[in-house]
């Protein structure tokens, strides 16, 4: 247990030290501390990826750009430090124009304006989501293995915190909200779940396999939204576009003007961009105080070095208060984000004859969520 | 604001690393494990089921065997009674049958004796009769010689007797 403790104390004072580099590398530099720059360089993407405790050494990682003339694949400490790379005929670099509105992009200069090509790069969040991928479908392979091994033996230590969380998940939420269909769209739930969670905790550590600002980034939240919303509208019910189109409402709601089919259709989408913003938002949140947390220590340190001493030591207790409340988070946003796709789902597969149940089995837990 | 404005390379790569983790858990990952959880789900059921009806069906088991306890009981006393009743209906037959063998061979003894009565008179009166003759002749030698009219004498006399 100590030996945990002790784990997660110094992946905790791990987190505070890369900020603590680009402070000090920065007032070596001579410049100010931008608090904005270095918060939005945390939490946004890049194209390479820190090393820790050095803020100006990153991992070059791949850029793949199709750019005017074709496919460009190079490293991207080529393009580093804002340095020109020319590949064939093509000229690249990273934006640095605050104005251009492709700051921090890779950018290809064409008659001497800056392009965005059309660039699928495996920047620090593709790569961080790779790992993350790796990384839960190692942990669920390895307990499906456990089950084939061993039956209906249950599995011990963490093993049986991740079986914990498959059945919370799945008895909790799927089977309890879907019933009869849960075993058709569990796959999808679970492995939602575990993505986003894996993603979350991922970005709560500090240093190099971790740190990326995934689920705070809306790309990602969206394409996971987008998922939910293709589920629940490709496998919806005939009585659910009945619903729709055709609502159980007074006839003077629905023609001669649509009013109440509009209201439903913008339904259908207001879903998605929920679930889009609230994990993104969330995450993002968490990241971001942390990341204030920690930079207040360097502002005030600039006013008067005993305020900055103080501020340390408050500081440096809430940001670990932060990022222990950001592990509960993780967890929640990766429950609340499974549990609201499940009540979607379960709203596009109501039939006819059992719909007040139905109804009234998922509005609690609609409620809860809310 | 750079943070509201989805990347593209991101989402292309986020559709395609979800693909790739829904497929790989889809294939090797949920299969096993939901059915793991599921059927174990099921035998606990099952087993909670199966206690329940083995205590039920053990509290009828107890009831019904302290019915066949009850029921041998009654049935013991039955028989008891039974034998009882049979007993002295035994002993009233032998009584009766021995009552009746008594009074046969008492029966057979009186007739035994009547017989042997009825022989020793005959013994008596032969020998009587011949006493009598002899002690006639006797008398009758010196007092009578027409051996006819004694003989009717005697004969008369013998009758006389006899009808006494």
């Amino acid at each position: 247990m100590t030996r945990y403790i002790c784990i997660l104390l110094l992946s905790l004072f791990m987190c505070a030290v890369p900020a603590n580099a680009s402070g000090t590398a920065d007032e070596s530099h001579g410049d100010k501390i931008n608090p904005k720059e270095i918060i939005f360089e945390h939490l946004g993407d890049g194209y390479g990826w820190e090393v820790p405790f050095n803020h100006h050494k990153r991992i070059p990682l791949p850029i793949i750009v199709f750019g005017s003339d074709g496919l460009h694949i190079f490293s991207s400490a080529r393009v580093t430090d804002g340095q020109v790379y020319k590949d064939g005929n093509a000229t690249f670099k990273i934006s640095t124009d605050e104005e251009g509105g492709h700051h921090g992009k890779l950018v290809e200069i064409v008659d001497g304006k800056e392009v965005r090509p059309f660039d699928i790069s495996i920047t620090k969040n593709v790569c961080a989501l790779f790992l993350a991928v790796i990384f839960v479908a190692s942990l669920l392979i390895w307990l499906a293995r456990h089950h084939k091994a061993n039956g209906f033996k249950a599995p011990r230590k963490g093993l049986g915190a991740i079986e914990a969380l498959v059945t919370f998940i799945y008895d909790g939420v799927i089977k309890s909200t879907l019933h009869d269909k849960a075993r058709k769209f569990a796959p999808y739930l679970l492995t939602v779940f575990f993505f986003i969670l894996g993603m979350n905790l991922l970005g709560l550590i500090v240093v190099f396999p971790g740190g990326a600002n995934l689920t705070g980034n809306i790309a990602v939240t969206l394409v996971l939204a987008i998922l939910t919303f293709l589920v629940t509208n490709i496998w919806g019910t005939k009585h659910y576009w009945k619903e729709i189109f055709w609502p159980d409402v007074p006839l003077w709601l629905k023609f001669p003007l649509p009013i109440m089919p509009i209201i439903e259709i913008f339904g259908m989408f207001t879903k998605p961009a929920a679930l889009t913003v609230r994990l993104f938002a969330n995450m993002m949140g968490g990241h971001m105080i942390v990341l204030v947390l920690t930079l207040l220590i360097f502002i005030f340190a600039a006013v008067n070095p005993v305020a900055g001493g103080a501020t340390t030591v408050v500081s440096v207790l809430f940001s670990i208060f932060m990022l222990l409340i950001d592990v509960l988070v993780s967890f929640i946003q990766a429950y609340v984000f499974t549990m609201l796709s499940t009540i979607f789902i379960s709203l596009a597969q109501q039939h006819e004859e059992h719909k007040k149940d139905e109804k009234q089995a998922a509005a609690p837990a609609v409620a809860s969520a809310r | 604001m750079e943070l509201f404005t989805p990347d593209f390379g991101l989402i292309f790569w986020m559709f395609v690393a979800f693909a790739v983790l829904f497929f790989i858990l889809w294939k090797w990952a949920w299969p096993v494990v939901l059915k793991t959880v599921d059927s174990r789900a099921d035998l606990i059921d099952k087993g909670v089921e199966y206690a329940q009806s083995a205590k039920e069906q053990l509290d009828h088991a107890r009831e019904s065997a302290q019915a066949v306890l009850d029921d041998v009981r009654k049935q013991q006393a039955d028989i008891l009674r039974e034998a009882d009743k049979l007993k002295t209906q035994i002993v009233e037959q032998a009584r009766s049958a021995a009552q009746v063998e008594a009074q046969k061979v008492m029966d057979s003894a009186k007739m035994q004796i009547e017989q042997q009565q009825k022989e020793a008179q005959l013994q008596f009166r032969n020998q009587v009769s011949e006493f009598a003759l002899q002690i006639a002749s006797k008398v009758v030698k010196n007092e009578m010689q027409d051996q006819k009219a004694q003989t009717r004498l005697v004969n008369s006399m013998l009758d006389e007797i006899e009808s006494k």
